[in-house]
């Protein structure tokens, strides 16, 4: 059996060594065969861009030679796919070459796109990539006091970030001595400041507590850069003099080239993980359009099922277990505190109030990361 | 042609369906018609209240086999 992972971000990875240790005998006597490819050598862990925003985080601390995380039976390349030809069972890379394959996973990500919202990529800052993190940081050191505004585009990775960005920011501020000179202006596309009801709730309060400022029912429309304006589609306007924002995304251009899905999400069925109308052909972590967060810990536990899984098909003939649409997101909430959500598709979270411990906790994940995407964790 | 789509947002806590039509409306024409799933009593009211504000059309909703319909238009 001929396995094909193209992605080495976190759902990738986490598959191909869940995979690679589970099917060690297999591998072994050549039966089975792991082959990865991925568009970079190295691996970042972008939860860490949010530290790197605020200059709590130097930017090489971010990444790992991809292949010191795979396991050694894997053959990896940095070779990106720039065709799907799946009726032949069959991509293409950019080198040139072809890559055959049995069984097929689909790990591509998602980027941001300040560009998809008039003026949005001219005028703010995100943590979203190295180069915008770093630039977001010298702008940040540079403000010396006004409107902080913070405008949310949607879908967009992590769903704690536009939260957590406005929290970080507020503890920077404050250590600098120069919080009575900021202003914060939170803007959240639905009715509430968080997608999950009762984090909305308790993150309500927190703002109230700490003067921070909030409309909802915002979404960007377009950006005035001349007079520091974000219009909404709702006929609202914000004014800003940082504009903070947590772009739109897309998946991948390769995924809608190659008529995959439409905005680079690729239709998945949301319990067998399998690309709809094809049956050896599966998809992980933010590529999905699944309903659910664009999360590492989405990706991670889709992994899980769908290393046993394919395990599974090659040793008892058939899949065994659904993903059940779990999630699990920490939720920095500054001042050294943090909480966390968990749920699926049938059962609601229950956040508890924010402390230091699940703070510390995040700060060791963010290290545990790498034992994480080994599959060890 | 206005065309028709489903989004299944069953079980969806997060983003939720509200977002998950926020982000499909992007992609669709002037015309079409979008029917959202959802199993979150909220969203006959706060999908509602958004197409209002932002001047969409709400063209039905309604509860089926515990599943939430809810259908509109996109005008502009
Ligand atoms: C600022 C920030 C904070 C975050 N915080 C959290 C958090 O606290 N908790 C959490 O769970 N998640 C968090 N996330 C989200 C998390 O990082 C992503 O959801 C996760 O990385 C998705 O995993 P993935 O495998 O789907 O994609 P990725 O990890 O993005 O990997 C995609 C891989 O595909 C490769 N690739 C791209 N194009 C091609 C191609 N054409 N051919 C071959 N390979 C290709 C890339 O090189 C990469 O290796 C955060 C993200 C950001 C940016």
């Amino acid at each position: 059996m001929k396995i094909l992972i193209v992605g080495g971000g976190m759902g990738g990875t986490i598959l191909a060594n869940n995979l690679a240790r589970r099917l060690k005998h297999e591998l072994k006597q050549g039966k089975s065969h792991i082959t990865m490819l991925s568009a970079s050598e190295q691996h970042m862990y972008q939860p860490g861009l949010l530290y790197v925003c605020v200059g709590r985080m130097a930017t090489d601390e971010l990444y790992r030679e991809q292949t010191s995380l795979l396991e050694p039976e894997i053959e990896f390349h940095v070779d990106p796919v720039t065709g799907f030809q799946l009726d032949q069972n069959e991509v293409t890379t950019q080198s040139g070459k072809t890559y055959g394959y049995d069984l097929l996973v689909i790990a591509t990500g998602s980027r941001a796109m300040p560009e998809s919202v008039p003026g949005l990529a001219e005028n703010s800052v995100n943590c979203y990539t190295e180069a915008n993190a770093v630039e977001m940081w010298r702008q940040v050191r540079d403000f010396q006091g006004g409107t902080v505004t913070i405008a949310v585009g949607v879908p967009h990775k992590c769903p704690m970030v536009p939260l957590e960005v406005t929290f970080v920011l507020h503890d920077y501020f404050k250590e600098r001595g120069i919080l009575d000179k900021v202003k914060f202006q939170y803007t959240y596309p639905i009715g509430r400041i968080h997608s999950l009801a009762p984090v909305g709730e308790w993150a309500k309060g927190e703002f109230d507590r700490m003067g921070i400022q909030y409309e909802t029912l915002f979404n960007m429309k377009e950006i005035d850069g001349a007079n520091h304006v974000v219009h909404s589609e709702e006929g609202t306007q914000s004014h800003y003099d940082l504009l903070v924002a947590v772009p739109p995304h897309k998946g991948m251009a390769v995924i809608e080239e190659n008529g995959l899905g439409q905005s680079g999400w690729i239709p998945t069925d949301r319990h067998s993980l399998k690309m709809e109308g094809r049956d050896n052909v599966y998809v992980l972590g933010d590529t999905t359009n699944l309903p659910i967060s664009k999360a590492g810990s989405t990706a991670h536990f889709e992994a899980e099922v769908l290393a046993e899984n394919i395990a599974a098909i090659i040793k008892l003939g058939g899949p065994v277990r659904d993903y059940d649409g779990k999630v699990f997101c920490f939720i920095e909430a500054g001042s050294n505190r943090a909480t966390y959500a968990m749920f699926n598709y049938t059962q609601p979270p229950a956040p508890r109030a924010p402390n230091r411990a699940v703070h510390w906790f995040k700060m060791a994940y963010n290290q545990l990361y790498w034992a994480s995407a080994r599959g060890l964790l | 042609m206005a065309e028709k789509h489903q989004i299944d947002a069953r079980g969806s806590y997060c983003p939720g369906p509200l977002m998950e039509l926020i982000a499909r409306i992007k992609q669709a024409e002037i015309g079409d018609e979008l029917e959202v799933l959802s199993t979150d009593e909220g969203s006959a009211n706060d999908i509602p209240e958004w197409v209002k504000k932002v001047g969409h059309e709400m063209i039905e909703s309604f509860q089926a086999d515990g599943v939430w319909h809810v259908v509109i238009r996109k005008v502009k």
